[in-house]
């Protein structure tokens, strides 16, 4: 399993755009990958979980993947993330 | 001959036959299936027929209206193929045995109320979402059909009890010339998205989808709010009358965008716009603002539970100043207080709130609060034409006070190493009496005034604006009024300083003509009022309004004035 810990930057927080883009380049991995924020734990490849987290800007969210493929996963969220400009990771 | 009224959303007249726009009965009855995994495989192709749909859907509003309108329907498909969603349904189609529409119904109820529950607009806006996408499945799954709008190749006008996010934004203006809905009010999605499609509107009709049949032909006044049933031949060519009048007046407006504001005998001034958030530059581009005379900054702080930090703040701002590309850009500070809460800043109950601790009395109040507005505007202050007003100023003292802080972070700023403007002009709203009657002496110490009318008349004739009983004290055109504003224009002109005005009455007809004669230098109306009020300048003579002014002023009664300059 990897883990890392992002800061969301982005002054409106996790929003639709971003969380769409992050959600929608996940559904190929076949890992499980999940968010984390305030003790609750989603599962990332949904964009109904994501959302319903209400991340905030300037919160601290945990990622986590675990599977065959989670290393690419994992790089796949860091730049899509940096491209969206919502954490600087 | 029939005819109904509703609320005027959208201008414009349409003449059009009908077509309902009618959600089909979707209600789930809950079964017992013998075959779950058949059952999982029903549900499998609606929702294949779902994405399907949605992509031609999708596609179809990207090439027709645009990609941002098209985003709805990307958000809908990710909902469709949300494990999170689908997991749950196919769980209890296997192990409660029941048909996919009963599964599909409970699940996504239960997303719905999660998200309209919470306490956050855009939320609220993914229970529309889920609704939507839901519908879209349940239809397959019953086999009725649902209407897709974007499918419609006939000029038409669209009758519908109300129009959800996924039909508004499926509307092509090509065949699509207006539509009714029997709900809803000027502000909702529908009437904004009619406004920025320029097809006319009218909301909230009540009974049009239980009188209007498919094919009859309609007329919509969007100017009025107006609807006629099958018009009579003189009916009709009233109507084509005022439709080509109206087409001709709005490409006269667009002809003068990019012109600049003149009388007719060569006098320039300046219109502005009033605007309350990033989002409106839009509208104050497109419809030819030299200024913006007014923005709102309380709408950042508004709708959220803390304050906005000086980031933020200064995003928005920057935002503003660098879409202005270098034109003039007033912002007001903070106006908070009276009728207008922040849910995060409990304040006591006042008897009189218009009357009490709000605008630059809470800012001097609060100064921490105050400073970091100060400390975003300055840095914001080398990305365009800034131009810092004080809301509320009463006297010389408050403005002195106000400025000190703003000096004192400019101050703080520059010895951080952070580049601020030199050249950012401080200025006053002049919405008081006692500020009005003053003006000379302020008109030494300021760089500008602007007339918040709204307010200059409410404390004037003490009438609170809120209260009906007491409406018919809002007196613009009282001579009372219109002797302040003169008072404030000369007062500033002899300091060679400038005076705008930035309130319902700078936009008006009738008013525009006594304001051009009392000398104001910039008049800040709503951004669709700019085009109209260039077009009425361009017709009018400061030289020979200046002759009126003297006349009118010496009137007796608003009315008085209403008449004599509706006689000119």
């Amino acid at each position: 399993m990897v883990e890392k810990t992002f800061t969301i930057t982005d002054p409106a927080g996790m929003h639709a755009r971003p969380a769409s883009a992050l959600v929608g380049s996940l559904s190929k991995f076949q890992s499980d990958i999940t968010m984390e924020f305030k003790d609750k734990k989603v599962n990332l490849k949904s964009i109904l979980g994501v959302m319903s987290l209400g991340v905030p800007s300037g919160s601290q969210v945990q990622i986590a993947a675990d599977g065959a493929d989670e290393a690419e996963a994992m790089e796949t969220i860091e730049r899509v993330l940096q491209e969206q400009g919502i954490s600087n990771a | 001959m029939s005819r109904l009224s509703g609320i005027a959303a959208s201008n414009g007249i349409a003449i059009a036959k009908a077509f309902r726009l009618e959600h089909p009965d979707l209600t789930v009855d809950k079964k017992n299936v013998a075959d779950p995994q058949a059952e999982i495989e029903r549900f499998g192709s609606a929702v294949d027929e779902s994405i399907a749909e949605l992509e031609v859907i999708k596609k179809r509003t990207a090439e027709q209206i645009s990609e941002k309108e098209a985003d709805i329907f990307g958000a809908h498909l990710l909902v469709l193929q949300d494990p999170e969603l689908i997991g749950p349904i196919t769980d209890k189609i296997k192990t409660d045995s029941v048909n996919a529409e009963f599964a599909l119904h409970e699940t996504s109820t239960m997303f719905v109320d999660m998200f309209e529950a919470m306490d956050n607009e855009y939320m609220k806006e993914r229970a529309a979402d889920v609704r939507d996408v839901t519908k879209r499945v349940l239809a397959h799954l019953l086999g009725v059909k649902i209407q897709n709008p974007s499918l419609i190749t006939d000029e038409v006008v669209i009758i519908a009890e109300d129009l959800t996010p996924s039909d508004t934004v499926q509307l092509n203006p090509q065949y699509i010339k207006g539509f009714i809905t029997d709900i809803g009010g000027r502000t909702s999605h529908s009437a904004i998205l009619a406004r920025t499609l320029e097809i006319p509107a009218v909301v909230g009709a009540k009974s049009a989808m239980s009188s209007i049949q498919n094919g009859t032909i309609v007329i919509i006044d969007g100017l009025e709010g107006e609807i006629l049933l099958d018009p009579d031949e003189a009916t009709l060519a009233e109507y084509k009358e005022k439709q080509t009048a109206f087409a001709g007046q709005k490409a006269e407006w667009a002809k003068l965008k990019n012109e600049a504001t003149l009388t007719k005998d060569g006098v320039a001034v300046e219109l502005g716009a009033n605007i309350g958030t990033p989002k409106d530059l839009t509208g104050v581009l497109e419809n030819g603002g030299e200024a913006i005379g007014l923005y709102r900054t309380e709408f950042l702080y508004m709708g959220r539970d803390n304050f906005p930090t000086e980031q933020e703040q200064f995003d928005a701002y920057s935002a503003v100043l660098k879409g202005m590309e270098g034109k003039p850009t007033v912002v007001r500070t903070l106006d908070i207080g009276g009728d207008k809460e922040l849910s995060y800043l409990k304040l006591p109950k006042e008897l009189n709130p218009f009357l009490g601790l709000r605008a630059i009395r809470l800012c001097l109040e609060m100064p921490d609060m105050f400073r970091t507005q100060l400390r975003a505007l300055l840095r914001a202050s080398v990305h365009g034409n800034l131009k810092i007003m004080f809301p509320m100023i009463a006297t010389l003292d408050e403005f002195r006070e106000a400025k000190a802080l703003l000096l004192e972070e400019k101050a703080k700023l520059e010895a951080e190493g952070v580049e601020v403007s030199d050249s950012i002009e401080v200025g006053i709203m002049v919405e008081i009496p006692s500020t009005a009657v003053m003006a000379d002496t302020f008109a030494k110490e300021v760089d500008f005034f602007s007339i918040g009318t709204n307010d200059l008349i409410q404390y004037t004739m003490a009438a609170d604006r809120m209260n009906e009983s007491v409406s018919y004290l809002y007196q613009p055109y009282n001579p009372a009024i219109l002797r302040l504003v003169k008072t404030v224009i000369d007062a500033s002109h002899k300091e060679g300083k400038w005076t705008g005005m930035c309130g319902e009455m700078a936009g008006d007809e009738i008013a525009i003509p006594i304001l051009l004669g009392l000398g104001l230098d910039e008049f800040s109306m709503s951004a669709s009022s700019i085009l109209k009020a260039r077009s009425q300048l361009s017709r009018l003579s400061k030289a020979d309004m200046e002759g009126h002014v003297e006349h009118i002023l010496g009137l007796a009664t608003s009315q008085e004035v209403e008449d004599y300059v509706n006689s000119l």
